[in-house]
C-alpha cells in the first residue's frame, strides 16, 4: 500500500471503523446531537449523559465511512470521565491536528491516540469525515439545537 | 474548415479504434499518484477532445467581440460562430427551427427557467407536477419551489428494485390536476434508461407537457425532439465532450412564445422605454447578457466531434464495455450493483459490504482510478434502495477493458485492507 494511504488508514482506524466502541443510542442522554455532511450524506446522532459538568457517558449511532466512524470511536472512548473544558481543549487539538495547524512535527505524547488522525491532513477532502463527530459533540455539549454540518 | 475537422478527428466510422480515440484526449496521458489516469467518471463530466480545446483556443486568439451587436468585423466573426454553434445543436437534436435552441448555463440553467418562465405563468393552487424518485436534485428543487411558492403538489413516480420507473403507477398518477411532466431520460445514478417517449404520448392525451432532462442522455443516445416529440429538452455541453458553463434548453415555439421572460437584460430586449420594454424574439428572449460564447462555439465542436466518431459507434462500444466491466465486477466479493435495469447505459453503481463509498474512492485514487462516490445528487435515491452512497465507475467512448481490470483489482485490493 502507498505510504500516504498507510499513514491515513492506520491499523487503529481499520479496527475501530470494523469494531467501533460505543455504538449505541442512549436512553438516559442528557444532551444531544445530530451532524450531518451535506458533500456525502453521511450522519451521525451524539449521545451525552452529563452530570455535574462530567460527561459520564457518550455514544453515537450513524452512517459513515472508516474515518469518520473510526474517529467517532476513538472519540467516545477518549471523552468519558473528562469535564466539558477538558473535552473543548480535546476537540480544539483534534482540530488543530487534522487541518494541518500543529506543523510538521506535532507533540505525540500530548495527543495521545489521536495521533493516529495525523494522515488526515494530506487529504482535504476528508477532513470532513473525520471532524464530523467532534462538531456535532461540540453542538450537544452546548445543547445547540442546530444541526451540525460540515459545510 | 471541412479539411481541418477530417485532420483533427482522427477516428473512422468504419472501425471504432479506441486507442486512436484516445489520442484526441490529451488528459488521458495525465499520471495520478504515479499511475496511469483511468477516468471513470464520465457521467460527472467528460474529459475534452484536442478539437474542442483548440476551437476555445482559436475563438479567444482570434475572435474575441460582444455579439449581436458591433458593426465591426471581430463582433460579426464571433456571432457568426456562436450562431452557427446554434445550428449544430439544432441538427444535432434534430429540431425544426434554431430559434427553438436557447442557450443556458447548463441543464440546471434550463430547467429553473421552464419552472420559473413557463411555470410560474401556469401552474396554480391545487395543481400537480410529475417527477421521478430517480431524478437528480437539479430536476426535484426547482419543481419544489415552484410547488412552495404556487401551492401545488410533487407527484413522484416510484421506481423498483432493478432501478426501473414503475410505468403503470406513473399513468395512476396523471389526472385533471396535472400541469406539468418533468422526467429524467437517463438516470445518472444508476444508468436506467426511460421510456420517456410512452411518458410523453400518454401526457400528451391530456395535453400535458413535459419536459425531458437529458443531460445524461445526449453522450450515449440517438435524441431527436421531433421523434420524442417532448415539449421541453435539456442538456449540458460537459457532459458530451464540451465546456462547462454552457448548456441548452429546447422548447416548442408556441410554448417558449406564450412564456415570459426568465432574466432581464441586454440582448433580450427590442426596445426599452422606462415606461415599457417589448422583448426581442426567440431565442433571445431567453438570452438576457452576455452568453458564454467561447463555450457555445466548444459545445459546436464537441457535437461534431461526437457526431464524426458516431453516436451508434459509441453506443457499442459503451455496450460492450458495461457488459465486460459487469460481469468482471461480480467477481468482487461482497460487492452489490444498484441499477440493474434492462435498458441502461454505461454507468455501473455500487455498494461493497461494509466499506464505506468515500473510502473507495480515496483508495482507487492510489490507483489512478476517478471514480464518484456519494449520494449523486440523487438523494431520496439513495433513500428508495436504503443506502447513503454508492461508488459508480462510468465508462465514456475513450474507456477501455484495461481500465475496468484496473478498476476490479484496486476494488480486490480494498476488500484485502479492510478485511
Amino acid at each position: 500500500m502507498n505510504q500516504e494511504l498507510r499513514e491515513l488508514y492506520q491499523q487503529v482506524i481499520l479496527d475501530h471503523n470494523k469494531s467501533p466502541r460505543n455504538f449505541r443510542k442512549m436512553e438516559n442522554a442528557t444532551q444531544f446531537a445530530e451532524g450531518y455532511n451535506p458533500l456525502c450524506g453521511d450522519h451521525i446522532d451524539i449521545f451525552l449523559l452529563i452530570e455535574d459538568g462530567i460527561v459520564k457517558d457518550v455514544s453515537f449511532k450513524g452512517e459513515g465511512c472508516a474515518i469518520s466512524k473510526a474517529s467517532a470511536s476513538l472519540m467516545t472512548s477518549l471523552l468519558k470521565g473528562k469535564t466539558k473544558e477538558e473535552a473543548e481543549k480535546l476537540f480544539e487539538k483534534f482540530h488543530a491536528l487534522v487541518t494541518g495547524k500543529l506543523g510538521d512535527n506535532p507533540d505525540i505524547d500530548e495527543l495521545g491516540k489521536l495521533a493516529v488522525f495525523a494522515g488526515v491532513q494530506e487529504f482535504p477532502v476528508r477532513v470532513k469525515c473525520a471532524s464530523l463527530a467532534w462538531h456535532t459533540m461540540m453542538n450537544a455539549l452546548h445543547n445547540k439545537d442546530a444541526k451540525a454540518t460540515t459545510e | 474548415m471541412k479539411a481541418e475537422t477530417e485532420a483533427a478527428i482522427t477516428v473512422s466510422k468504419k472501425k471504432y479504434d479506441v486507442n486512436k480515440i484516445r489520442e484526441d484526449f490529451p488528459i488521458l496521458k495525465k499520471k495520478v499518484h504515479g499511475k496511469n489516469l483511468v477516468y471513470l467518471d464520465n457521467a460527472a463530466t467528460t474529459q475534452k477532445p484536442t478539437y474542442v480545446i483548440d476551437k476555445v483556443n482559436e475563438y479567444y486568439t482570434t475572435m474575441n467581440a460582444n455579439i449581436h451587436r458591433g458593426v465591426h468585423a471581430l463582433s460579426q466573426e464571433a456571432t457568426e460562430a456562436f450562431e452557427g454553434a446554434r445550428i449544430q445543436v439544432k441538427q444535432f437534436i434534430n429540431a425544426l427551427g434554431k430559434n427553438q435552441i436557447i442557450f443556458t448555463r447548463g441543464t440546471t440553467e434550463a430547467i429553473n427557467l421552464v419552472a420559473s418562465s413557463y411555470g410560474r405563468a401556469n401552474v396554480k393552487e391545487g395543481d400537480e407536477i410529475i417527477i421521478s424518485h430517480m431524478e437528480h436534485h437539479s430536476n426535484i428543487v426547482p419543481w419544489q419551489l415552484l410547488c412552495k411558492e404556487k401551492n401545488a403538489k410533487l407527484r413522484v413516480i416510484p421506481v423498483n428494485d432493478d432501478g426501473e420507473l414503475i410505468y403503470e403507477e406513473f399513468e395512476k398518477l396523471v389526472n385533471e390536476r396535472t400541469k406539468f411532466i418533468s422526467i429524467v431520460y437517463v438516470s445518472n445514478s444508476l444508468g436506467t434508461i426511460n421510456p420517456v417517449k410512452d411518458i410523453i404520448n400518454y401526457a400528451h392525451q391530456f395535453n400535458i407537457p413535459v419536459l425531458v432532462d437529458a443531460a445524461q442522455a445526449v453522450n450515449h443516445l440517438t435524441v431527436d425532439v421531433q421523434d420524442l416529440d417532448c415539449d421541453f429538452l435539456a442538456f449540458s455541453g460537459h457532459k458530451i465532450y464540451g465546456p462547462t458553463g454552457i448548456g441548452v434548453l429546447y422548447g416548442k415555439v408556441e410554448l417558449l412564445e406564450a412564456m415570459p421572460p426568465y432574466q432581464g437584460g441586454g440582448d433580450m430586449i427590442s426596445k426599452v422605454t422606462f415606461e415599457e420594454t417589448t422583448y426581442n424574439e426567440l431565442p433571445h428572449k431567453f438570452e438576457a447578457g452576455t452568453p458564454d460564447i467561447a463555450g457555445a462555439i466548444g459545445l459546436g465542436a464537441a457535437i461534431e466531434y461526437v457526431t464524426k466518431v458516431g453516436i451508434d459507434n459509441i453506443k457499442e462500444h459503451e455496450r460492450i464495455l458495461l457488459e465486460y466491466a459487469t460481469q468482471k465486477i461480480a467477481q468482487v466479493p461482497g460487492l452489490r450493483i444498484i441499477g440493474t435495469a434492462k435498458e441502461k447505459t454505461s454507468v455501473l453503481s455500487f455498494v461493497l459490504e461494509n466499506i464505506h463509498p468515500h473510502d473507495i474512492g480515496t483508495f482507487l485514487d492510489f490507483e489512478g482510478v476517478a471514480i464518484r462516490t456519494g449520494h449523486h445528487c440523487t438523494q431520496p435515491l439513495m433513500k428508495r434502495f436504503n443506502i447513503p452512497a454508492t461508488s459508480r465507475a462510468s465508462f465514456a467512448m475513450y474507456n477501455t477493458k484495461e481500465e475496468v481490470d484496473v478498476l476490479v483489482s484496486g476494488l480486490k485490493k480494498i476488500i484485502e485492507v479492510f478485511g
